[in-house]
């Protein structure tokens, strides 16, 4: 037994925090500047914090993950960290010539009081910025909210960027929140396929799921321009994908270059997904094509098809608010019972909007905000359930407990295909339905008796 | 990329410059010191080189920081202690379960490494302090888990707050009565890598756990093996092999290692120290106060793990036990050299590039040297200058602004246990012929004239060193592996050893040798090109024109 001192009994905790479901602000921070075209993110403090980000989105990716540090010492964390970053920001733009370099700030630099913006003008002022080269630069104190905050305040500097010309562009501004490159792929395919123009930030396609060529560039092909991200407040409108992840960037390019903005759940599942197309087509004012109608009908003719091994399956879910919202709906809809659902991202709302997504349904919800693995562990060990979905952590319980595990989430440490299949949108569903599918039945051909044990399922 | 001839050959001074040449002067300047080319050792004066010292913001530096180096790399690997990170929980999150080593608690034994335990700390705390969130923390993590003892780590904020994680620890330790509690002052921001956190760490495991325990385990040829964190196994096969010999290991610092361990480790009657980096200085302390002696080993390289077994023998003089040896020796080796025949056919020649730790760089020379293959280039990633040029530049190391943050704890001959293990004519017969305590000539020494040594390598540096070099190999960590692939050229990480290992002791050389067979011969990296990218010229035409 891996984690063989959790004990069942459950004891509130006030002060300890035990396998958490959640990390700190500044790697989401660097995973969203990942999405702009052309950008060396920067983590503006002590350089384990970057050192610690670039491992763990590089073994989520398997994929280079170029970042840059002030490497704060002693001195700078006495006196400021301001000639870091200008040493920095020069040394950057002369030898590794990214457009952009995106600055988020860490528990360090937060709690001594660095101000990014006087920073950056006093860096453009002593011309360390070079022409046409742009500096952004997001708050993430790591001691509030978590990996997803980051995520999201990074976004809302990247709309921060928005020079509205007053003349309407005709694209919808889409932000898809933290989901894999191929979500964020997915997610452009479908707005192509309903004849949609978009502009989807942060756009990590093409960027962490880089071909081998045996030609390395730092900057690859993909992610949003500065161009794109100006233009973003000339949008017809924006979707925000996640009231965590993604809203604040939307209401302030509605409140600020009056785009109008429709803050939605992520589209993981059937009717998540419903609601992205249906109010895609109704702001761009186009007809959805029947393709599109095509591949929703093969997600409800699955799911019709294998009703029978999905109801009533008792799951244990952790991971981050937007995600686990989607995740718990789509799981509903499927007569499935997401019977423990845990983030360690703080949010009343999260709990509220969970309980009533499984209202009315045949079980009770045991579900927290600011939770972690730890508890979620306890309550397993009281009631066991079916299946757990969550990231590569949950792979200690799932062998304790011998219980299979979906692995969905970040961080993905010891499986592959995150970053190339997407979950988002119908086909997104899809892949879903057959990887619960996979593990049910491949449990149920393990554990079936001789006697009963069948060819066709 | 073409795997075809490649004999390098380059002028060490070009490659110098081309990798100098994009710096903007002040940068240019710093890193020429970082990187040397290396003089034949017969040279009077052999150039230094500057280690040790500060990253340059904004440059992708390889390192990370001395809390990364103390909870993760130090305390991480024993099992039986329970760590707490005192601060948000990014440090923790990071530093849980993502090193290899492994442990062996057994069924039943305690073992808390699968476990992250933090304060979370939220700003409310950072704006009035945590000091009473940590103890109760601590206090939670005792009544759920009752452990020996809890070791509590600092992260950037705490240090700027000022909370004072050892007034609480003691005052916890008071108040639990039966465990032993005790902090580290590990802000990411001290010093200047991750070799800092080692010395904060070593230093509080040397002041609140070695000495504790009074009962002298059982066995014979005590030793303490020091610096070696079990990485993909590392340490069982060095127990094995010790096992095999009649060696009794009291605490490996700190793989595998428990309270019980380091507790014990003052009735060692020698140090054998791998990793000379991380651990050098409690080998001094531990001479120093209990009168146990030290020497250098290197149990990577199957010639080397011999050499160093004779060594620990011949500190015995024991002839039982010298004979054992050899007959290990002489039962492990026909497997080693079976295995090094047939895998050395396809690697002789093949060059190799090592950059990482503060040991490895150098110890994993002696394994591409056995399958006859060149490093062009090594360095390290937090090593200091004895470990390029060996002890002897220690008296001539100046100690800068950020060394001076890093407590040097001083000790003396303990009243009680200090006992000195040999005279000192056994000690001077032992070194008239030839033996060598406290001795470690560094990497330089083991490096080909003309080689280059680069300290601190960074992202750009390491890019164009392949671009230049086309080494075959190249070895470093997580961050680095797949921009290096992404050139077609294999990386193999020397600190996690992807999911490999181990490659210590006779078995693991073994292991090492197929691993880099398999990465250097593989046809992978021919397929970078699409048959239409070769050959973009339509030559044929179509059956039916």
């Amino acid at each position: 037994m891996l984690l063989r001192h959790t004990p069942k009994e459950v004891a509130e905790r006030k002060a300890l925090a035990i396998n958490p479901a959640k990390t700190c602000q500044p790697i989401g921070a660097m995973y969203a500047a990942l999405g702009i075209h052309g950008c060396l993110p920067h983590s503006h403090g002590s350089q384990g914090c970057c050192a610690y980000h670039r491992s763990a989105l590089t073994r989520h990716y398997k994929e280079p993950i170029s970042a840059a540090t002030s490497s704060f010492t002693e001195g700078a964390s006495v006196f400021g960290g301001q000639a870091n970053l200008l040493q920095a920001i020069n040394n950057i733009f002369t030898v590794y010539e990214p457009e952009v370099i995106a600055v988020h700030t860490t528990c360090l630099s937060e709690t001594i009081g660095d101000d990014l913006n006087q920073i950056f003008e006093k860096a453009r002022r002593e011309g360390k910025v070079p022409e046409g080269c742009t500096l952004v630069g997001a708050p993430t104190p790591s001691y509030v909210g978590s990996h997803v905050t980051g995520f999201s305040n990074m976004v809302k500097a990247m709309a921060q960027l928005a020079e509205p010309s007053g003349k309407k562009s005709g694209k919808v501004n889409i932000i898809p929140g933290w989901v894999e490159p191929a979500d964020m792929a997915e997610i452009k395919r479908l707005a192509t396929l309903v004849g949609v123009p978009v502009t989807v930030f942060p756009d990590t396609s093409g960027v962490l799921d880089a071909p081998l060529t045996g030609e390395y560039t730092m900057f690859p092909q993909g992610g949003v321009t500065i161009k794109e991200l100006k233009a973003s407040g000339d949008a017809t409108a924006t979707l925000a994908m996640g009231e965590w992840c993604s809203a604040d960037a939307a209401r302030w390019l509605d409140a600020k270059c009056k785009v109008p903005c429709t803050v939605l759940d992520m589209p993981f599942g059937l009717a998540a997904t419903d609601r992205f197309i249906d109010v895609l087509r109704t702001v761009a004012g186009v007809t959805v094509p029947d393709a599109v109608a095509v591949e929703r009908g093969q997600l409800v003719d699955l799911i019709s098809d294998m009703h029978q091994y999905l109801y009533g399956k008792r799951v244990a879910l952790w991971g981050d608010p937007d995600q686990l919202i989607s995740m718990c709906e789509f799981l509903v809809s499927l007569d499935m019972q997401p019977v423990y659902v845990v983030t360690g991202t703080p949010g009343k709302k999260f709990e509220e909007r969970i309980r009533e997504i499984c209202a009315g349904r045949p079980f009770e919800v045991k579900v927290k905000a600011k939770g972690d693995m730890f508890l979620m562990h306890q309550w397993i060990k009281n009631e066991p359930v079916d299946l757990l979905m969550g990231n590569s952590y949950g792979k200690y319980i799932a062998r304790d407990e011998d219980i299979p595990l979906l692995r969905w989430g970040f961080p993905i440490l010891d499986r592959q295909g995150h970053q190339y299949f997407p979950t988002v949108g119908y086909r997104g569903g899809l892949r879903l339905l057959e990887k619960m599918l996979d593990q049910f039945l491949d449990r149920k051909d393990r554990d079936d008796p001789e006697t009963s044990f069948e060819l066709v399922l | 990329m073409a795997k075809t001839s490649k004999a390098v050959r380059f002028d060490p001074a070009d490659i110098k410059e081309e990798l100098l040449k994009k710096y903007p002067p002040k940068v240019a300047r710093k890193r020429a010191k970082q990187i040397m080319i290396n003089e034949a050792q017969e040279s009077e004066t052999p150039p230094e080189i500057v280690a040790n010292v500060r990253t340059i913001p904004g440059i992708i530096t390889m390192r990370g920081c001395t809390y990364a180096g103390c909870k993760g790399v130090i305390m991480g690997p024993t099992r039986d202690i329970v760590n707490i990170t005192h601060g948000p929980i990014g440090c923790g999150f990071y530093s849980w379960l993502t090193r290899r080593n492994q442990t062996d608690a057994g069924e039943t034994g305690e073992n808390y490494m699968t476990y992250c335990l933090s304060t979370d700390m939220q700003d409310q705390d950072i704006i009035f302090g945590g000091e009473k969130k940590l103890a109760a923390a601590i206090q939670e993590a005792y009544d759920l888990f009752h452990p020996k003892g809890i070791c509590i780590f600092a992260t950037c904020p705490v240090g700027l707050i000022g909370d004072d994680i050892h007034a609480v620890a003691r005052k916890m330790k008071e108040k639990l009565g039966d465990c032993n509690v005790f902090a580290f002052s590990c802000e990411g921001y001290k010093g200047v890598s991750q070799s800092a956190g080692h010395h904060i760490a070593n230093n509080q495991v040397f002041t609140h756990l070695v000495g504790e325990n009074q009962t002298p385990p059982e066995g014979e040829y005590k030793i303490n093996l020091l610096g070696e964190y079990n990485i993909g196994g590392d340490g069982f096969e060095i127990d094995r092999v010790l096992r095999k010999c009649g060696i009794t290991n009291i605490a490996t610092f700190s793989g595998n290692s428990t309270y019980a361990q380091f507790a014990s480790a003052q009735h060692a009657d020698l140090s054998a120290v791998m990793c000379h980096r991380s651990i050098n200085y409690v080998a001094d302390m531990l001479e120093t106060k209990y009168g146990i002696p030290w020497i250098k080993v290197n149990f990577i390289g199957a010639e080397a793990t011999a050499k160093s077994l004779r060594k620990i023998g011949q500190y015995f003089g024991d002839k039982a036990l010298m004979d054992r040896i050899e007959a290990v020796i002489a039962e492990e080796m026909p497997e080693v050299e079976a295995v090094a025949a047939d895998v050395r056919s396809r690697t002789e020649g093949k060059t190799a590039m090592l950059f990482v730790g503060g040991s490895r760089a150098h110890h994993y020379n002696e394994l591409f040297q056995e399958m006859g293959m060149k490093t062009l280039s090594a360095g390290y990633e937090f090593g200091h200058r004895d470990d390029y040029e060996g002890r002897e530049v220690i008296p001539h190391l100046t100690v800068d602004a950020d060394s001076r943050n890093i407590e040097e704890i001083e000790v003396e001959a303990d009243e009680k246990l200090y006992r000195a293990r040999k005279t000192p004519e056994e000690i001077k017969a032992l070194e008239d012929a030839g033996y060598k305590f406290k001795h470690y000539d560094g990497l330089n020494s083991d490096m080909d004239k003309g080689s280059i040594i680069i300290d601190d390598l960074n992202q750009y540096e390491a890019e164009k060193l392949v671009e230049l070099l086309k080494p075959d190999i190249f070895c470093a960590g997580i961050k680095e592996k797949y921009s290096i692939q992404k050139l077609g050229v294999p990386m193999k990480q020397l600190h996690s050893y992807d999911s490999g290992g181990p490659y210590a002791g006779f078995k693991g050389a073994i292991n090492f040798y197929k691993e880099i067979d398999r990465l250097v011969n593989s046809k992978v990296w021919s397929y970078m090109k699409a048959p239409w990218q070769e050959n973009p010229e339509l030559t044929a035409t179509f059956v039916w024109e």
